[in-house]
């Protein structure tokens, strides 16, 4: 178990130090959600401190899932996740690891949101430890969506293209834009198929104060399973690569 | 001696392709073995199934007394692999790579840094220690690969295609490395195409085919099977023109080189006769002849079906016949 752990670590710190804390990569960090939170400034500048929660989950979903499927992606094309796969550790290590250095990236993204829209969007947040919670969470399990996107497909590309296929959805029907419980009952059940909503839905009870502990520990659960199952089947996807 | 490597039946299909065919070998402890064959051989599936990158299909091989199919982790920790590719990480320098395989191999920490920097000078690279990966020479990358293998001081190493892309002088320095850690007791499975380097390097060499090992032999009796048909090797003063490949009947597998002609002598007397029938035939004097015992790449040759162009293209002057 030592072993593992020691052997997650180093893949982490090796992914932050050869990916991820790249100049170009820590300027799109900062500029992202600047550009974000200044074009919803721009056109509704009395509801931002609604859409704040919102513009915090989209940074950490972008964040998360746009780097860790370039990485890993990049990686098996140079052959360096064989490399990888050689050393004496568990598949699951290997992609916990890498899944590691996705949430890292994606919490720095979400943080420096968290930052400006505390700073300029008047969003308080009552319970701090809650909403850490939850986006800890959050960052961990779209970067292990961001895991298996990548594990499914050979090219940088199709990463980038499959990533798309969810990620402009969610932001639509989770509730970054609109609570989800406005939406048509149709919608209410799809959106329940993603992590995003029950961020969105958890954050704006941190933010609030306010909250059932029931629905509370639904969104924590579902998050939890969200990262699980994500977890599960990039290692047999992974696995199946082997075959 | 004890067996290191113990492969029983081990078999894969890629879909209905076969790619190894129940292949059965052992590796002794401190052995340099060198696995042969031709490209779509199965070497570097065989290779992969033993380092656990690849999930046999049928049939098992012990690594350390331990089954590849289930306890491939542990076995990893005493097992070096440099793969045929250059894959360390570009963005990192030479020395963070090899930190990093340090760290990913559990060599203890308080060992790390004077483990790679011995490493870095064995393999002459420490004044390129903060050269990141990606801007060293193909060569440079390939030592750096080789040292990352054995970071953890592996009992077992993987080499394939170990001296492909190095220098000649870099490759020498490989070999003798090689030839070191066997004095140290380090078992060697290795894959090359340069049968020479088989022949210096392994103690035993198996060579594959479709799939299947044809042979499995010492290089010395692998070239003696090979012996009772000795290769007959004449210059003459000047090329042979419009030769009769028919006065050549004595010779098989006929190869002309300007003024050289050499094949497989089944009667090395009735070839040097047709040879000097041709030479005062054509006015031409015999300035060398020679016999050459074969060696392993005859073997290699022979076993493998594989001809050189030369030989492709004098079989079907000849119309397919030899």
């Amino acid at each position: 178990m030592r072993e593992e752990l020691e052997g997650m670590w180093h893949i982490l710190l090796k992914d932050l130090k050869a990916y991820y804390f790249k100049p170009p990569n820590i300027s799109w960090g900062i500029l992202f959600p600047l550009v974000l939170a200044l074009a919803f400034t721009l056109r509704n500048p009395e509801g931002l401190a609604d859409m704040a929660p919102g513009l915090v989950a989209m940074a950490a979903l972008f964040g998360t899932t746009s780097m860790e499927a370039i990485v890993i992606t990049f990686e098996k094309r140079i052959g360096a996740l064989e490399r990888l796969m050689l050393a004496p550790v568990s598949l699951t290590t290997i992609l916990l690891g890498k899944v590691l250095g996705g949430a890292v990236f994606g919490m720095v993204i979400a943080g420096v949101m968290t930052l400006i829209s505390l700073l300029f969007l008047n969003m308080i947040i009552i319970h701090s430890f809650l909403f850490i919670l939850v986006l800890i969470l959050t960052v961990l399990a779209h970067s292990a969506l961001g895991a298996l996107v990548a594990v499914s497909v050979k090219e940088v590309f199709e990463a980038q293209t499959l990533s798309n296929y969810f990620r402009f959805p969610m932001v639509f029907l989770c509730g970054v834009f609109l609570p989800v419980e406005a939406m048509p009952p149709p919608i209410q059940v799809l959106a329940h198929f993603f992590p995003l909503t029950y961020t969105i839905h958890a954050f704006r009870q941190a933010l609030a104060g306010s909250f059932i502990l029931g629905l509370l520990l639904r969104d924590l659960v579902a998050l939890v399973l969200f990262l699980t199952a994500f977890l599960i089947l990039a290692t047999k996807l992974l696995k199946r690569s082997l075959k | 001696m004890e067996a290191v490597i113990q492969v029983i039946g081990l078999t894969k299909y890629y879909n209905d392709l076969l790619a190894v065919d129940h292949i059965d070998f052992t590796v002794k402890r401190g052995e340099v073995f060198g696995f042969l064959g031709p490209n779509g051989a199965g070497k570097t599936t065989t290779i992969r199934m033993l380092v656990g990158l690849t999930v046999p299909t049928e049939g098992t091989a012990y690594i350390n007394n331990l089954d590849i199919r289930k306890d491939i982790v542990q076995i990893k920790r005493h097992m070096g692999v440099v793969p045929d590719t250059s894959n360390l990480y570009n963005e990192l320098t030479a020395w963070e790579n090899l930190q990093f395989m340090a760290g990913l191999y559990h060599v203890p920490k308080i060992d790390r840094d004077e483990r790679v920097r011995e490493l870095l000078k064995t393999f002459g690279l420490l004044d390129r220690r903060s050269t990141r990966f990606g801007r060293l020479s193909s060569g440079l990358k390939r030592r750096l690969t080789i040292a990352a293998a054995l970071i953890h001081n592996p009992n077992i190493l993987f080499f394939d295609e170990p001296t492909s892309g190095l220098d000649v002088m870099s490759a020498r320095s490989l070999r003798s490395l090689l030839r070191e850690l066997k004095e140290t007791g380090v078992t060697t499975f290795l894959t090359t195409h340069y049968i020479e380097e088989a022949d210096q390097l392994c103690e035993r060499i198996a060579i594959i085919v479709k799939g299947k090992i044809v042979t499995l032999d010492t290089p010395q009796n692998l070239k003696l099977k090979f012996q009772r048909v000795p290769t007959i090797e004449v210059t003459f003063s000047s090329p042979i023109k419009s030769l009769n490949l028919g006065d050549l009947e004595a010779i098989d597998q006929v190869k002309i080189t300007d003024n050289t002609i050499r094949g497989q002598a089944m009667n090395v007397y009735e070839a040097i006769k047709a040879l000097t029938a041709i030479a005062q035939e054509h006015n031409v004097e015999i300035l060398h002849i020679n016999t050459i015992n074969p060696n392993l790449e005859d073997a290699f040759v022979r076993l493998t079906g594989l001809e050189s162009e030369a030989m492709m293209v004098e079989k079907e002057r000849r119309g397919g016949r030899g």
